[in-house]
This record gives structure tokens, C-alpha cells and sequence, in this order.
């Protein structure tokens, strides 16, 4: 696992997020990148993020289990690698 | 990381609650009369949205978090308040794209475009050269486009090169590139449909069998490097994807806007039959978009048809709507370019002339200075051996 769990982060300042059925749609203004977001609990963790002192604790308040963190940490490393959050500096 | 019940396509084919994003037309005037143009353009429509109604749709759209609009026409450069329009959209979280052949793109509009990061800018021309392009979007345009070209690269633009493939550039794709490359550009190729008067010139235009092979080879080598608008799904059943969600997105993730107001379910589809509402009217665009029977109808799961046997529906999910639709065949059957074949056959069943018309037509009348030269030669006789009046042949209506 990366060590994206152990920081803090946010949403890029350039990016909108659209809540649907599936999840939600991630429209960064800068890059015109779309990314989706194929899991309504990934969301959950996304819009927790900004207010948590760790992407871990932004899982953990979402109530998601040990076992699932290794699928949400390269989920949230996708977003880090595409800027669609970004670390955020205490 | 999929929990979800369904594949994301099939969430995207089920609908979205706003659109991706989607093409709003501008205007039906044009100074250029091409002659596959879509939505049949060229003379202004006295109806055509006001700026105040035109922000009043940009606001809906920030509401609903549709995050950029493709903005085309008709020539939207040539409307007075297009500026101040981009302006506001991009002020209210809503992303420009705009197309236009670059009549209006001088120095100054290109600085003006570098120094708004949330517009793009795509210059349309249909041939690496003059000749093949001007053969189809009349005299001078090649000039024009290279002329706003050269100005968006002066002033740091990095702009898409938009080309809609036809028989006569489809040898150019290399050519198209290079020019691409030599301004900083992004080569954005899509589909010739037989939309407005593309339907009068598709039998002319569209591409070979053969060429659609080379088509899709040439994009497959080239990947992600190339745009395609998701324009070219119905290639997939050549073998491998290519990139794009691969659907048709009418009314499940895009739409059009209409200069006057009327929502359709896709760009290439200007007919009464895909003709969802207005946003004129009571509850706007979004009640268009959420309950028009007509959207709530594409989003129901689809047939398949006479293709659903295919080995290859799962790819081409049998094509494109509108290209069915204007040249007479079937919707729940072969799109006219099956690179299977499938679509030639069925054509050669549909009665010349059955083909449905566009409902709308904002040509010039008498075309326009310069304009494309109809390659078709006239059968009528003279009504005399030797008849010198300017009106000779013109019945009375």
C-alpha cells in the first residue's frame, strides 16, 4: 500500500463533483478530465476528506472495514496522480 | 473497487440525471455554406435565443452541474453577445468548447481566448488541403482556418484541429497530423453523419468499406493522441475499443440545444421524431432533460434488433441512431457503415427518396459567395433554344 491513507487531503480546488446514482462524476476544469466515481461509499470518503486529519480516519468515519482500505487506498491514488485531490497542508 | 450492481456503460446507458455535457447551437447563421452541414445552417432564425435566455440556460446548466457545453451553430462567432455568452458560462462553472471555421478569430480574439483557461477552441476543416477542403466548405475557408490557426499559436492557444472524415481526406489523415503538430493543435477526427444536408452529399461522401479499415487502423495507432468525440463506436466491431465510453450517449449523457430553444436528443438528429421539448418552456432544460417522454424512452434497455445475433453487437451496439434514421433504415437494425457489411445490404432495400428530411432548413437560398460547387450537373433542358431572361427556368410557385 502507498502512504496516501496516512495523509491529510482535499478536493482540488478546480474540480466539481457531481453526485449520480453510481457514485458521482469528477470534472477537473484544469485538465478536462472526467473521472467517475463508481462507488457511493468512495464519495463518502472523497467529501470527508477536507475535515479529516487522514484519508485513514475519512474511511474509518465512513464506515468502511479494515480489509476494504487496500482497494479505497489506490482508489484515492488515482485521484492524487490525476489531481483530483490534492494534499492539503496543515 | 466496483461495488456497484451494474458496468458504468450501462449506468450511462440507463441515464444521467444532467447531461455530461452537451452541444448548444448558437445560431442557424453561418457565413459559410458547407455542404454536409448537419443542422442545415446558414440563415439566422428569428426565434433564436436572446442573451438574456441564453443565460438563463447557462444558469440552469450551472445548476445542474453540467460541466462544459460544446458550442457550435451556424457560425457562433457571429453572434453580437457571443463573447459576453462565454464569458458568463465560464464565470458560472460551466466549461466552453466552441467550434467555428475562425472568420472571427484575429489577434485579438485569440489573446482573448489564452486569457480564459476554461474555454477551448476547436478550428474546423475538412481537408490538409485547399482544394479537398474548399471542395466541401467553399472557396477561401481552407485560408480562413489557417489564418486563426496561425493567430491561436501566436497567442499561446493550443486549439483541436476538428476534421469530419470523408471519402476525399480520409488519403490526408497523415497531412492532418502534420498540421496539427505544426501549430500546437490537437487532432480531433469525427464521423460524417447524413444529417441536415450531409444527407444530400452522404452517398458522395462517406467513406469507403475499405477506407473505414484504414480509418480505424490509423486511429488505433495513434490512441489517445487523436480525439474522436466518441464518433467512431461503430468501428469497434473491427476488433479492439477505441478509446471513449463506446455508446450512443443521445439522451442518456448528451444532447443538443437548438438555436430556438428545442432540446433533441443528439446534434445529428434535427427531426420532429427526436424532438424532446424547449427550454422555453414551463421548468426549463432540466425538466426536458429528467422527463421528456422522448429521454425516458432512449433510456429504457434497448432491443438490439436484427443485430442482437451479430457476434459483434456487444461492440457497435448496432451504431448510430441518426444515421440510420436519415438514410431510411431501421433503428433497431444495422448502422449504413456495418463494417460487417450488414448496413449495405440493407440500404440497397430502403426506396430511393424514402429517407426521412431534415424538419428544419436555415440554407442560404442561392448559396453564398464562394460556396461549395455542386459536383451534380443539372439534366434540365433550356425552356428555349436561346432564353436570356434571368428568370428562365424558375417555375412559378
Amino acid at each position: 500500500m502507498s502512504d496516501v491513507l496516512d495523509r491529510a487531503w482535499e478536493i482540488s480546488p478546480s474540480v466539481s463533483v457531481r453526485p449520480e446514482s453510481f457514485g458521482a462524476l469528477l470534472y477537473h476544469f484544469g485538465t478536462r478530465r472526467l473521472s467517475f466515481l463508481k462507488d457511493p461509499r468512495l464519495l463518502d470518503v472523497v467529501q470527508r476528506l477536507s475535515d479529516a486529519p487522514s484519508a485513514r480516519q475519512a474511511c474509518t468515519d465512513a464506515g468502511l472495514a479494515d480489509t476494504e482500505l487496500p482497494s479505497f487506498d489506490r482508489a484515492l491514488s488515482t485521484l492524487v496522480s490525476t489531481d483530483m485531490i490534492r494534499e492539503r497542508q496543515p | 473497487m466496483t461495488t456497484t450492481a451494474l458496468p458504468l456503460v450501462e449506468h450511462f446507458a440507463l441515464g444521467l440525471d444532467a447531461p455530461i455535457c452537451l452541444t448548444w447551437e448558437l445560431t442557424y447563421a453561418c457565413n459559410l455554406a458547407c455542404s454536409h452541414c448537419l443542422s442545415s445552417s446558414g440563415r439566422r432564425d428569428p426565434d433564436e435565443l436572446s442573451t438574456a435566455e441564453a443565460k438563463a440556460v447557462i444558469d440552469e446548466l450551472q445548476r445542474m452541474q453540467v460541466f462544459y457545453v460544446n458550442i457550435g451553430g451556424g457560425e457562433p462567432t457571429v453572434r453580437s453577445d457571443f463573447w459576453e455568452l462565454l464569458d458568463y458560462a465560464t464565470s458560472h462553472d460551466v466549461g466552453v468548447k466552441f467550434s467555428t471555421n475562425g472568420i472571427k478569430i484575429d489577434a485579438e480574439a485569440a489573446r482573448r481566448i489564452a486569457a480564459n483557461s476554461y474555454i477551448d477552441i476547436q478550428i474546423s476543416i475538412d481537408g490538409a488541403t485547399a482544394d479537398v477542403n474548399d471542395a466541401v466548405r467553399g472557396e477561401g475557408s481552407f485560408a480562413t482556418a489557417v489564418q486563426a490557426l496561425q493567430h491561436l499559436s501566436d497567442a499561446g492557444v493550443s486549439p483541436k484541429l476538428s476534421v469530419v472524415c470523408t471519402r476525399y481526406n480520409i488519403p490526408q489523415l497523415d497531412r492532418f497530423k502534420e498540421i496539427a503538430d505544426r501549430f500546437g493543435a490537437q487532432l480531433r477526427l469525427t464521423r460524417l453523419r447524413p444529417s441536415g444536408r450531409g444527407a444530400d452529399v452522404w452517398d458522395d461522401l462517406h467513406p469507403t468499406q475499405a477506407q473505414q479499415r484504414e480509418l480505424y487502423d490509423w486511429l488505433v495507432l495513434h490512441g489517445e493522441g487523436v480525439l474522436t468525440g466518441d464518433s467512431f463506436f461503430h468501428l469497434a466491431a473491427y476488433g479492439e475499443s477505441l478509446p471513449g465510453l463506446n455508446l450512443c450517449g443521445a439522451g442518456r449523457v448528451v444532447c443538443l440545444i437548438d438555436p430556438v430553444g428545442d432540446v433533441y436528443a443528439c446534434p445529428f438528429a434535427i427531426h420532429d421524431q427526436f424532438l424532446a421539448g424547449n427550454v422555453r418552456s414551463e421548468g426549463g432544460f432540466a425538466s426536458v432533460w429528467r422527463e421528456s417522454d422522448l429521454f425516458l424512452e432512449l433510456r429504457e434497455p434497448q432491443s438490439g434488433g436484427t443485430c442482437k445475433s451479430c457476434s459483434e453487437y456487444d461492440a457497435c451496439r448496432g451504431g448510430c441512431m441518426a444515421a440510420k434514421f436519415f438514410t431510411g433504415l431501421p433503428l433497431d437494425g444495422p448502422d449504413p457503415e456495418c463494417v460487417k457489411g450488414y448496413g449495405e445490404m440493407a440500404l440497397s432495400k430502403v426506396t430511393p427518396g424514402a429517407a426521412p428530411k431534415p424538419s428544419l432548413d436555415h440554407s442560404h437560398k442561392g448559396g453564398v459567395r464562394g460556396g461549395p460547387v455542386p459536383v451534380t450537373i443539372s439534366v434540365r433542358r433550356p425552356d428555349k433554344a436561346c432564353d436570356e431572361n434571368p428568370l428562365a427556368g424558375i417555375s412559378s410557385l
